[in-house]
């Protein structure tokens, strides 16, 4: 498959995940939606790797050249996976304090 | 080096052992113990001044510099502390350890009011004086002069505001030291000026070298040799001090206002002789400035009614005469002047110290009369001294105060003439004081005439002594017209004054008409002194009314109050408006302002600050596609 | 990295700074003072004893350079020379004094208040001593930071306002002198902060405009210099008195030090370039100063004011660079730390007993505390320069130099020398002459440990006035090394 495919899918998804950050005022979904632009860019890495790797293997069949990229997108999920760890438990306090999960109540650092 | 001059140190370091000693000791030592060190150490110097002055007068005796240690030296600098005796500082060593000594003594008994501390604070202050001014004289350079110079200042200081309960007074001490400041800025220009042109410091290194100096040099250097002068020794403008001076005691008055510190600039002048020779400018400001301090203080002095402010003014009158002796040329008769001065100006000033004892603090002489009787010694010796002033012969003033004008004629007889009406003048006022304070009758109260009482003998002994100084001290300086080569003051000082031009002796007056002139003279004085004499030697007499110019010279010609409106005052309003306006309103404001500045913008920027989580983000993604759009366009 | 101990600089450093940081873990006032009064005594004793070890045989004992970030090129270099000499003893003497006469239960906390004095007094030895840009920058804000603290936590009602301000001034003033530095540390060969290699620099007389002006700006504002002045008086007068005394005798001398370390030997072209109009600029101030002075009541600010005065005169005779101006210089910072700080005990003794610092409040304390009043004359007659007085020597000097470069200048400035005598003796009089106020009856005189600091401060003024040789000798050739790029 041309790679054109995959990237016009992460930008999708990518958009996707904009889109939402801005528009959604719910902290949840708007913390969903971070988590598809991170799995839009996993994609693209991948699909980069593999499509590297591919040119690579063709010289020499023992080469490992490309696949380093896949190191990244499980770097980026264990990341995003703390991520999501702590900005849940940071909405389960906010709950708690403001029974909301509404961002437009969160503007304490203003003050 | 050899004699007592090996050891000429000890004349200076003496009067400093017993500031010392009446410093440290203030408390525990008794009045007995703090008045026999502070006199004793300076009847000591007197006895080794007068082995120096001895040493001095040897035939064949050259100037000795008796080096000490070298005070600064670096960076191309060399001031040496070094003492110089030659004739001019020997004679005014005797002067100034002989006449202190005797007013030591005299202070002793005029003190006893005192406490302790304060006795011993006061004979400390004294010999501090006598300290510095010794330095004065004997300095090898004028850096050391310097040092003198405002050392005495300094003690001049202290000893006005010697009782500082008083406000009056600290404030006339402080007046005293702030305007001699003023002259001794010029006088350290000078130094400076004479070091960057001469490149040494030190009278020898300085005169050998002024004859190949640019006349310029020479003449801007000595114009600010006299604005120290004009300073120290109380000439226009710079004389309002000493009549204020007065607040202090009345030996101190003798001491330091009469006989010895004020007559500081007309030592420097003789002392810089060469120079002033070599600058006609500087000569002529000299003689003017001294002739019209001595005319302007002679009518202050007429109208007058306290008698220390009578004698303070007679006091820069006669300064003003010294000064005019300097100008024109006859160094001589301004240092025989400023000796035979100091015996009969600190008679009169100790005399009236004697009356104002007697009086009890009273200094007002329409409030004295008729006093003759009660105080005998007293009243003999300031006649004599009031003689002596006058001029008339045999007295001491006739002598020096003779030699002035005929110095004066021989220059320029305008000179001349103010000379004479400025000793008319003295003669008058003086006798105007004596007849008030001594004749007519009593007009203070009662209780105070029977307080009257003669001071004890610690207070005739000096009086009596100065008196007999003030009669036969002029004996040294006989004219050649009475006998050739008399005069052996000049001719002991001849060594010291090589800067006069000899050469100007030539057209010197004829005997007869000197003789003439000093005739007239006398008989002058003698006339106003019996107009002295009809007007106040009378029964009953009450304070003059005044007209309005003697209104004028009551007040002392307004020059204090027109120094206050002209300087004093805009100086404090400048001083007010740097610190209020400038200083507070523009240059803090705009340190202030700065701050406000970023505290203003920061505030501004913090309105970005929405705490809109939504709104930061909008702002991220369009950044960054902002970001992109460059990037695409313009390949950074 | 510290090797052995075994010389004077690092000495001086460690000493404070060991006492400084184990007097945190004080617990008691006297203690604390006791802790700071041996540990400025013992770096007292090294200066002294440095003093008999200054000759060139004695090079290892005097100069040091450990290895430091070697990784950026900077040795942690110290030298005692002859310059550093004259202000490290100072340094000394004025700290010692100061935790002589300071009651240990003056101020609260008092564990840390000698702690951060100490700490002060560290870095002001690391800034003389400092010849390495990055450690003296160091060191100069390490001697900033404590002063700020002990202002803000110990000072007077409006403290944190005069010493924010204070903190900003100057410390906005260091940041120019922290890039100028950087900018000569990447132009030196093989990355090097050393005073050594920018010395070596040849920069261009544009380079070296800037850069002098980056220094200037610092060391002006630290001095401080007309119209850069009006953090001092607000300070002063804020700031507890022992640290106002700190901070007027020794830590301004930084600024002019500064400039006798750096600007001279590193910019020379500049220093001729610029000379004449700072000191046109500076000579206006000295005047200003004065006057202002005059119109002061309090008497901190009066004194702040003078010492503004004093200073100007001071940077007047370092940019001249005549030797024997630059000599004077020198001299009269050791003697105004001197002078200064006598006058600022008088004022602490005041306070501390009455509570005013008006000088309009105060009169006829020579009454109830003649020996007090003795002490006050003698330091106000060394402030006016009198002869025979340590600051006449120095100022002397200074004029000469001045005069030799212009005599307008000297005879402008010398104005001050008029001003300085009425309001030096203002002072004297409506706070210890005239009536006495019944409201200081019960004012006593000083006493035991005071008056010896007084023996102290006035034998110093009386015997450099008398016989300043020794100080000559001391930094005569050193004034003459900064001078090298002047001479040829």
């Amino acid at each position: 498959m041309p790679i054109n495919y995959y990237i016009f899918l992460s930008v999708c998804l990518f958009s996707i995940g904009i889109v939402g950050v801005l528009t959604r005022r719910n902290a949840i979904i708007i913390f969903m939606c971070i988590e598809l632009m991170l799995n839009a860019v996993n994609l693209l890495l991948v699909a980069f790797s593999r499509m590297h790797h591919a040119a690579a293997y063709a010289l020499d069949n023992s080469t490992l050249v490309g696949s380093e990229a896949q190191i990244f997108v499980f770097f980026i999920m264990v990341v995003a996976a703390a991520e999501v760890t702590v900005g849940l438990a940071i909405i389960v306090m906010l709950y708690r304090n403001i029974h909301s999960v509404d961002i437009n109540f969160l503007n304490r650092l203003k003050h | 080096m050899n004699g007592m001059i090996k050891y000429g140190y000890l004349i200076p370091l003496l009067p400093l052992i017993g500031f010392l000693i009446n410093g440290l000791g203030r408390n525990f030592l008794s009045k007995k113990i703090s008045s026999t060190i502070g006199s004793g150490v300076l009847i000591l110097s007197f006895v080794c001044s007068l082995l120096v002055f001895n040493q001095v007068t040897k035939p064949g005796f050259n100037t000795q510099v008796l080096f000490l240690f070298d005070f600064i030296k670096t960076a191309g600098l060399d001031i040496p502390f070094a003492l110089q005796f030659d004739q001019l500082s020997a004679l005014f060593l005797l002067i100034i350890t002989g006449i202190g000594s005797l007013i030591h003594i005299y202070s002793a008994a005029y003190m006893h009011e005192e406490t302790e501390q304060h006795y011993a604070r006061y004979f400390a202050y004294l010999n501090l004086f006598v300290f510095f001014m010794l330095i004065l004289v004997l300095g090898s350079s004028y850096v050391t002069m310097f040092i003198g110079w405002e050392g005495v200042g300094l003690s001049s200081y202290l000893l006005i505001g010697y009782w500082f309960s008083n406000n009056n007074y600290n404030n006339a001490a402080k007046k005293a030291f702030v305007m001699n400041r003023i002259g001794d800025l010029g006088f350290l220009l000078a130094i400076f000026w004479m070091l960057s042109q001469f490149g040494v410091i030190t009278y020898t290194g300085v005169f050998a070298e002024a004859s190949t100096m640019p006349l310029s040099a020479i003449t801007g250097i000595t114009l600010l040799l006299f604005i120290g002068a004009m300073g120290k020794s109380a000439q226009i403008p710079l004389y309002t001090w000493l009549p204020d001076a007065m607040a202090g005691p009345t030996p101190v008055s003798a001491l330091i206002h009469a006989a010895t510190m004020v007559t500081a600039g007309i030592y420097m002048i003789a002392r810089s002789n060469i120079m002033f020779s070599l600058a006609p400018v500087s000569q002529n400001l000299v003689a003017i400035i001294g002739i019209a301090t001595a005319l302007l203080a002679a009518t202050i002095a007429l109208k007058q009614n306290d008698i220390k402010k009578v004698l303070a003014y007679s006091t820069v009158s006669q300064l003003g005469l010294m000064f005019l002796a300097l100008g024109v040329g006859s160094y001589t008769a301004g240092v025989f002047h400023v000796m035979t001065h100091a015996f009969f100006k600190a008679l009169l000033f100790l005399g009236a110290g004697s009356v104002i004892h007697a009086m009890h603090h009273e200094q007002d002489i329409y409030k004295m009369g008729g006093l003759r009787k009660k105080l005998p010694i007293t009243h003999i010796t300031f006649l004599i001294g009031c003689l002596a002033i006058a001029g008339i012969p045999p007295f001491a003033g006739f002598f020096s105060k003779d030699e002035i004008l005929t110095a004066a004629l021989e220059k320029n007889v305008v000179y001349y003439l103010l000379g004479l009406l400025t000793s008319l003048m003295t003669a008058f006022y003086m006798f105007r004081m004596y007849f008030l304070t001594f004749h007519g009758n009593f007009r203070g109260t009662e209780e105070q005439y029977h307080h009257v009482h003669e001071s004890p003998a610690a207070m005739t002994m000096p009086l009596m002594v100065l008196a007999l100084l003030s009669i036969v001290g002029g004996w040294v300086g006989i004219p050649t017209v009475f006998a050739e080569d008399a005069h052996r003051l000049s001719s002991f000082l001849a060594p010291v004054f090589t800067g006069v031009h000899h050469e100007a002796k030539a057209e010197h007056l004829s005997h007869s008409l000197e003789l003439s002139l000093m005739a007239g003279v006398v008989v002058l004085i003698i006339v106003s002194i019996f107009a002295a004499k009809s007007m106040f030697a009378k029964e009953g007499l009450t304070a003059e009314k005044s007209s309005s110019f003697g209104k004028l010279l009551e007040n002392k010609w307004y020059v204090d109050e027109l120094y206050d409106k002209i300087i004093v005052q805009p100086i404090n309003h400048i001083a007010s408006f740097f610190s209020r306006i400038i200083d507070n309103k523009i240059i803090d404001a705009t340190v202030n302002g700065v701050g406000k500045l970023v505290q203003f913008s920061s505030r501004q920027m913090r309105l970005l600050q929405s705490g809109q989580v939504g709104s930061y983000v909008l702002i991220m993604v369009v950044s960054i596609i902002i970001f992109f759009i460059f990037q695409m366009f313009w390949k950074i | 990295m510290f090797a052995a101990v075994d010389n004077f600089p690092a000495l001086l450093i460690w000493l404070p700074l060991f006492g400084g940081l184990f007097s945190f873990f004080l617990k008691n006032a006297q203690q604390s003072k006791t802790n700071a009064i041996i540990f400025s005594a013992s770096s007292l004793i090294v200066v002294l004893v440095s003093l008999f070890f200054s000759g060139k045989e004695h090079f290892l004992l005097n100069q040091v350079s450990y290895q430091w970030l070697t990784s950026i090129g900077s040795n942690f270099g110290l030298i005692l020379d002859g310059l550093t000499r004259t202000m490290a003893l100072l340094t000394a003497i004025v700290f010692f004094l100061v935790f002589l006469l300071i009651p240990a239960e003056q101020y609260k906390d008092a564990n840390r208040f000698f702690a951060l004095m100490l700490l002060t007094q560290c870095g002001l030895y690391g800034v003389f001593m400092a010849t390495d840009a990055l450690v003296f920058y160091l060191f100069w804000e390490l001697a900033l930071i404590p002063v700020y603290f002990l202002a803000s936590i110990w000072g007077g009602e409006k403290r944190i306002r005069a010493t924010f301000k204070f903190f900003i001034y100057t410390f906005v003033g260091s940041l120019f002198m922290l890039l100028a530095i950087l900018y000569m540390y990447n132009k030196t060969n093989g990355a090097s902060f050393s005073l050594m290699s920018f010395f070596n620099l040849n920069n261009t007389a544009s380079e070296q405009y800037w850069l002098f002006f980056a220094f200037f700006i610092a060391f002006a504002i630290k001095m401080p210099l007309f119209p850069l002045h009006t953090w001092q008086p607000e300070a002063y007068e804020q700031s507890p008195t022992p640290v106002t005394l700190v901070l007027s005798s020794v830590m301004v001398k930084m600024g002019l030090f500064g400039m006798l370390r750096w600007v001279l030997p590193l910019f020379p072209l500049a220093v001729k370039y610029f000379n004449t109009s700072i000191i046109i600029v500076a000579s206006i101030g000295i005047v200003y100063a004065s006057l202002v002075a005059i119109y002061q009541d309090n008497i901190k600010r009066l004194i702040a004011y003078s010492s503004i005065a004093h200073i100007g005169l001071m940077a007047i005779g370092i940019l001249t660079f005549k030797q024997i101006a630059v000599e004077g210089v020198l001299l009269q910072m050791f003697n105004h730390g001197i002078n200064i700080a006598a006058l600022w005990i008088v004022a602490y003794m005041i306070e501390k007993q009455t509570g005013i610092t008006a000088i309009s409040q105060l009169g006829g304390l020579a009454r109830r505390a003649p020996v007090l009043a003795i002490f006050m004359v003698i330091a106000s007659l060394a402030n006016v320069a009198l002869p025979l007085t340590n600051a006449f020597i120095g100022e002397f000097m200074i004029f000469n130099g001045i005069y030799q470069f212009n005599w307008m200048v000297a005879a402008f400035a010398g104005l001050s020398i008029i001003f300085s005598a009425v309001y030096t003796l203002n002072m004297i009089k409506n706070v210890f002459y005239g009536e006495e106020r019944t409201a200081l009856h019960s004012f006593a005189d000083i006493k035991g440990v005071q008056i010896l600091v007084f023996v102290v401060l006035t034998a110093l003024i009386l015997l450099v006035g008398f016989y300043p040789a020794p100080f000559f000798k001391m930094f005569s050739d050193s004034v003459g090394l900064i001078l090298t790029k002047y001479n040829s």
